[in-house]
Order: C-alpha cells, then structure tokens, then sequence
C-alpha cells in the first residue's frame, strides 16, 4: 500500500525532526515533551495542557514557562513537541486497534 | 499568537510576502498559515508535507469527507479555529452546508452513509478518549469501511490533533465567515503543500 506508506512515513518524518533535529531546546527536554513526562513546573503545566486540553492554554501558562528562563523559541519547540507527541500516540493507538481487529478478522476465516 | 516570536519572528522575505497577500486578499494571512513559515525546517516543511498527503493523497475517501473528518475532530476538540476552517472547506467541498452543519450537531441523526457515520466515530472516540478497542474498530469494518479507510482516517486524525492543538495553544485568532470561506476556497485549489 504505497499511499499509505505515504502518510505514515510523512507523519513519522516531522515526529522524527521535532524531537530530534536540530533545536534551541535541549533533544532530551524536547523528547519529555513530546512524550508528556519527567517535565519540571512551570513548564510541565504548559506542556500538560497543550497534549490533554489544549483550549485550557493561557497567556500565562507562557508568562510562567518563560519566566523560569525559557526563550520564545524553545517554547514554540517544546509545544510542537507535546503536540506532536500526543498525535502520535492517538495515531499508534489508532493503528494498534485496528491491526487487532484484522488480525482476529483473519483468525475467524479461518476457523 | 504567542510567543510574541510567532507574531514578528519571520524572515525579511516571508515579512514581504505576507504584506504582499494582505494587498491581494485585502485580508492577513490567517494564523494557521503564518505558523508553517516560522522556522519551517523545524515544524512548517514536514507538517505541511504530511497534512497534504492525509488531506489530499490518494484516499477512498473524497476530499468533502476527510475535511469534515478534520471538523469533526477539531469539534470533539473544541479547537474553534479549526472548527470553522474546516465546517467552512468541507461544506465549499461537498456544495452543502446542511450536511456538514447536520454532522457538528448530531452525528447519529445526521443525514450520511452508514461507513462515514462508523468512521467518525471511531474518530471522535480517539480523540475523546485517547483510546480505540479492536472491538471499536470492528464495528466500522462490519457496515463496510476498509482497513484502508480506517488507516486514511487515522492519519486525518493525526493531522488535525497537531493542528488544532497548536491553534489553541499558540492562540490563533478566529476569523469571520468571509475570512474562513476565503480560506476554504485556498485549501481547495491548493491543497496544504
């Protein structure tokens, strides 16, 4: 199924960059929050919020992380970061559910 | 948006480019446009690259569909901007406004194929949830959607939960119909690249 090599190697492309390309944040604290763990506060708050409840951000859920030594560009970083990173879990748990539910689709053919 | 960076961080060429479709349009580029130039090595190149294969790629699926797969989403979200981005390109897409308005009201009364109706709310269910079951899965291959139409709708999926997470948190501002109808009219003769 090339097409849908496509879309998944297009997906895994960018969560390969954001979390470990190049960046003004350090490749460890890009990689908490891509996975949504292990971040300290204030960060962690801004971080928690982008993956589970977005609309719940507030200008000073930024004030708080920048306040704590973080620069515009590694906030922009971080938060592409914890974006993507929860996509990608809702992707592979997308994914996931369904290779199970083909794989008992071939099971029951064949009984 | 914020950071403020998000707002002037943009390179002498991109700063003249965005003045000069302001001059066009008569309208600023909207914000979901402006984010893929900040930096686009770092974010902008490979998400645009990705959301133009899920959105337009060769799916099963029309194009009408997997933009009212992205309201929908943005819907469970509440992400507004992509809400109305995406109500505003899909009803451009389908040439019905009732049908997409119909779906954001009420999924299971709504007027659509049986398959569209299981697909979105596999959809909604992940992005509610953050979990899908094979028994969830199941049910949508038994009204006759393809693994294949699942796997496409998933990377839709994917898309519009980076998409719309960064719209709320970097603060996107939401525009006036004519500025989401505008936006459509692009997304459908352009694509995402």
């Amino acid at each position: 199924m090339p097409g849908q090599d496509k879309k998944r190697a297009a997906f895994r492309a960018l969560a390969d960059r954001v979390r470990n390309g190049p960046g003004e944040a350090d490749a460890r604290e890009r990689a908490r929050a891509f996975g949504n763990e292990g971040l300290t506060p204030p960060l962690a708050a801004l971080i928690g919020k982008v993956a589970t409840s977005p609309v719940r951000v507030t200008d000073a859920d930024f004030a708080a992380a920048k306040a704590s030594g973080l620069s515009d560009d590694q906030l922009f970083e971080l938060v592409v970061c914890a974006a993507v990173g929860q996509s990608a879990r809702l992707y592979d748990a997308g994914l996931a559910a369904l290779a199970a539910a083909t794989a008992g689709g071939e099971a029951d053919h064949a009984s | 948006m914020r950071p403020d960076i998000l707002n002037r961080g943009y390179r002498p060429g991109t700063k003249l480019l965005f003045a000069m479709i302001r001059l066009m349009s008569g309208r600023p580029l909207p914000d979901a446009a402006k984010l893929v130039f900040y930096r686009p090595d770092f974010y902008g190149a490979r998400a645009k690259a990705f959301t133009h294969e899920a959105m337009r790629g060769p799916s099963a699926w029309s194009v009408g569909d997997r933009e009212l797969m992205a309201a929908y989403v943005s819907r469970v979200n509440e992400s507004a901007f992509c809400v109305g981005a995406h109500t505003a390109t899909a009803s451009r897409a389908y040439q019905d406004r009732g049908r997409v308005a119909a779906v954001l009201d009420d999924l299971e009364s709504a007027p659509v194929e049986e398959p569209l109706r299981a697909t979105l709310r596999l959809l909604g269910k992940l992005a509610a949830e953050g979990k899908l079951s094979a028994g969830d899965v199941t049910g949508a291959l038994a009204v006759g959607v393809s693994p294949r139409q699942i796997e496409d709708a998933l990377a839709v999926c994917a898309a519009f939960s980076t998409t719309g997470r960064l719209a709320d948190a970097f603060g996107f501002a939401v525009l006036t119909p004519d500025g989401f109808d505008a936006g459509a009219k692009y997304l459908l003769k352009r694509g995402y690249k």
